[in-house]
């Protein structure tokens, strides 16, 4: 005769935040789809016992100017399409499957290239005119810089439902007003420090953006350079946000590439480091497993850089969604 | 921790006659003192057995720790204590076992466990390596599998699962592996009165292997009869969506609920041949609680990431992440290199020398003692005052490696500056304030002249 066994299921209070982003032309924009993220009622892939209604999103990172700094294994697949933003973008979403677009504005850094705003607003629009999906814009870090560069940018893709980012606790005024101005979605920044994400999503809330608008994004280290701080620091957000905590039910964004693709375990090659094996398939799952990871601990939107990281890693998310035979 | 008796629930074990031999006045009061683990319950000399047997069970870790093979490589698992990492720690990390099939020819062993041997890896000053070889009987001939084990016993001093749900195959398997402790794998519900008098025979820790929980549970009971305490669970499922919530039930079963028939360590077969999907897979099972995780032979660009998320899941998120405090070198600085500054904390100095490795310009960082903090808490903590840099620089003897007398120290210290400027007469250069920075800083701002 079987053993009872004891319900374990927990009733979580809250369901975490639904964000959407993109906006179709039937809701303003151009986009062919929007896509929703978040809105989950248990932790990550828990479906025994609650809801999870949207998979986590996969973007891919462009930017403005070539990526002439990236290893050879990222830098290879865009040889081709790295000095137009628009055929770049179109080469993650048609060849490699992106569900999302996220523009790094390196260009924009005073201390690189210094782009001008105008400059901005013309490789934000090259890849909404050649791609359908949702477009995240992200700064060049430089707070003086990317204040000068967003009034411009937000109003000229007004309407799309963009992401934009970051607000920082000392640099948020700025963009909050131009999300709130031109209808755009906002990634709100912390150091790996669960006090100032929510800090940050306060300062937000105080300037009258609606916390059902923001995306957290609590810095990103890579597998082996303190990843586990922040795997913490997601999950104790991801169970404040479902026992109703308000200002930490917000999805996460993970930023991955940039961070993988910096550490010698991605960069160094087989004859650097023979005993490490194949360079271009261990920086790709370098960055993979990073996100693998993240995903676990709650993390909503992904941006990845190598092909075969994000094929690999929206068939995990397809795994634990649940589709496979 | 162990789900604890609170006094209450003790109270109602006690003779509750407030007779004070126990030399407090009440039995509640006798109660709360054991709850708090002031007083032993034998202190009362009128407990019922009944009474010290509740006590017993309920004092006992509700997951048991069980431990493979013997010596050195000794392999233990279990006796975890909360769900998530941040609520204290895990304790056992997850072991990593390599599929060794029996139908390989003698050759193709040898060069298999060899690649295995040679599977280490350090990382943040720990050696990473496979934990355990799955010796795993295949169809055929049946004398093989203990060849097999023998063989692989030669090669290699890794403790073993033995994958065979034969017994008459297992039985010789066993003899050969002798006082070794292989895990078994697994008692099913037809073969588990076999499988448990072969554990109790060799005194081995032994895997129970069902469709559900439920059954599971059942088995576990019975097997736990026969006198087979160390036992371990195999929670593969059909899909690995059903391992991973297996996993998660599991874990909730036997620390929230206390429920002993699961209260033991797990394992799974992640079942993809895809290097990327298996190592999906793993990473999944270490994050969620899985206590060994078997794979397929991988090469060292595959299992890299798997070890290291273990690693990093692994690590105490109480204890400040430290590095050796020494002068390091990144590339290979010559007298024009600039010298960095930075903290132990592990996090901080990986960051540090990543950005530097990107900027491709060679460097010297000088690592101060701050006891594991980063920057800032050291400062606020004073463990990254003028005095400490002068004597770290000096001690370390970073500036007879160059021609130069200038010191680059973190952005958030700038305040520093000019205590150890006057102090020592070196040039002291305020760097940028997140390592991030370091990369322009570097190619920007330094001159060694």
């Amino acid at each position: 005769m079987a053993v009872k066994l004891p319900d374990v299921k927990h009733n979580w209070s809250h369901k975490r935040n639904t964000v959407t982003i993109g906006a179709t032309r039937d809701a303003g924009g151009t986009r062919n789809h929007s896509i929703q993220v978040g809105g989950e009622s248990t932790l990550p892939f828990y479906h025994f016992e609650g809801d999870i209604p949207n998979p986590p999103a996969v973007a891919m990172e462009v930017w403005d100017i070539p990526p002439e700094d990236w290893p050879e294994p990222i830098r290879e697949p865009f040889q081709e399409v790295g000095h137009t933003p628009g055929e770049w973008a179109r080469k993650c979403v048609e060849e490699y499957g992106a569900e999302c677009i996220c523009l790094r504005l390196k260009g924009c850094d005073p201390h690189g290239a210094n782009r001008s705003p105008e400059e901005a607003v013309l490789s934000a629009k090259s890849i909404l005119e050649s791609v359908g999906v949702p477009l995240i814009v992200w700064g060049c870090g430089n707070d003086e810089k990317d204040n000068d560069v967003f009034p411009l940018l937000a109003e000229a893709i007004a309407g799309e439902n963009c992401l934009l980012g970051t607000i920082t606790q000392d640099n948020y005024k700025t963009l909050t007003a131009l999300c709130t101005a031109y209808g755009h979605k906002l990634i709100a920044e912390s150091p790996v420090d669960i006090n100032i994400a929510k800090q940050v999503n306060i300062l937000a809330l105080d300037a009258g953006f609606p916390l059902e608008n923001i995306v957290i994004y609590p810095t990103s280290g890579a597998l082996g350079y303190g990843i586990e701080y922040v795997y913490s620091i997601m999950e104790r957000s991801t169970i404040a946000g479902l026992r109703g905590d308000k200002a930490m039910a917000m999805p996460i964004l993970c930023d991955i590439g940039i961070e993988v693709w910096k550490t010698k375990e991605a960069r160094a090659s087989q004859d650097e480091i023979p005993e490490w094996g194949d360079a271009n398939r261990r920086g790709a799952l370098w960055e993979a497993t990073t996100a693998y990871v993240y995903l676990l601990a709650g993390a909503d939107i992904l941006i990845l850089r190598h092909p075969e990281a994000v094929q690999a890693v929206k068939t995990f998310i397809k795994k634990l969604m649940g589709g496979e035979s | 921790m162990p789900k604890k008796l609170t006094g209450i629930e003790i109270y109602k074990l006690l003779p509750k006659t407030n007779c004070g031999d126990c030399n407090l006045p009440t039995c509640m009061a006798f109660a709360m003192q054991v709850a708090a683990k002031k007083k032993a319950l034998e202190s009362c000399p009128h407990v019922s057995e009944e009474a010290k047997e509740a006590l017993g069970e309920a004092q006992a870790p509700p997951m048991r720790t069980v431990k493979i093979g013997s010596g050195k490589k000794e392999f233990t698992m279990g006796g975890e204590t909360v769900l998530f990492r941040h609520e204290e720690k895990f304790h056992h990390p997850t072991g990593v076992a390599i599929r060794v099939p029996d139908n390989m020819t003698k050759e193709e062993l040898q060069g298999h466990i060899h690649n295995i041997n040679q599977l280490h890896f350090v990382r943040a000053g720990e050696e990473l390596g496979i934990n355990l070889l799955a010796v795993e009987h295949r169809d055929g001939d049946k004398g093989k599998f203990a060849e097999t084990v023998k063989e692989v016993m030669a090669l290699s001093d890794l403790p073993l699962l033995l994958v065979c749900s034969e017994t008459s195959v297992l039985q010789p398997a066993l003899e050969a592996a002798g006082n070794s402790r292989p895990l078994i794998c697994s008692a099913t519900a037809d073969n588990w009165e076999e499988m448990a008098s072969l554990a109790t025979q060799y005194q081995a820790p032994l895997t129970v292997k069902c469709n559900t929980l439920e059954e599971c549970a059942d088995l576990t009971a019975k097997i736990k009869e026969k006198g087979v305490e160390d036992i371990c669970l195999d929670l593969t499922g059909d899909t690995f969506l059903q391992s991973f919530s297996n996993l998660i039930m599991t874990r909730r079963l036997s620390l929230e609920k206390s429920f002993r028939p699961l209260g033991y360590p797990t394992l799974v077969f992640p079942t993809s041949h895809q290097p990327f999907e298996r190592a999906a897979e793993a990473t999944a099972c270490i994050c969620k609680y899985c206590s060994i995780v078997v794979l397929e032979k991988g090469d060292s660009w595959e299992l890299l990431p798997v070890l290291t998320v273990r690693q990093n899941i692994y690590t105490d998120p109480q204890v400040p992440n430290a590095i050796e405090a020494r002068l390091y070198k990144i590339g290979e600085p010559g007298p024009e290199a600039p010298v960095l500054l930075t903290t132990n904390f592990a996090l901080t100095y990986f960051t540090v020398a990543g950005e530097v490795e990107s900027s491709k310009t060679s460097c010297f960082v000088s690592v101060v003692d701050t006891g594991g903090l980063g920057v800032l808490n050291a400062y606020a903590d004073d463990k990254l005052t003028p005095e400490v840099v002068i004597k770290t620089i000096q001690e370390q003897g970073a500036l007879e490696q160059v021609q130069h007398k200038k010191i680059i120290i973190p952005g958030l210290v700038a305040v520093l500056r000019m205590e150890i400027q006057e102090e020592t007469g070196w040039e002291v250069i305020i760097g940028p304030e997140e390592a991030a920075g370091l990369p322009t800083f570097l190619r920007n701002e330094w001159r060694a002249s």
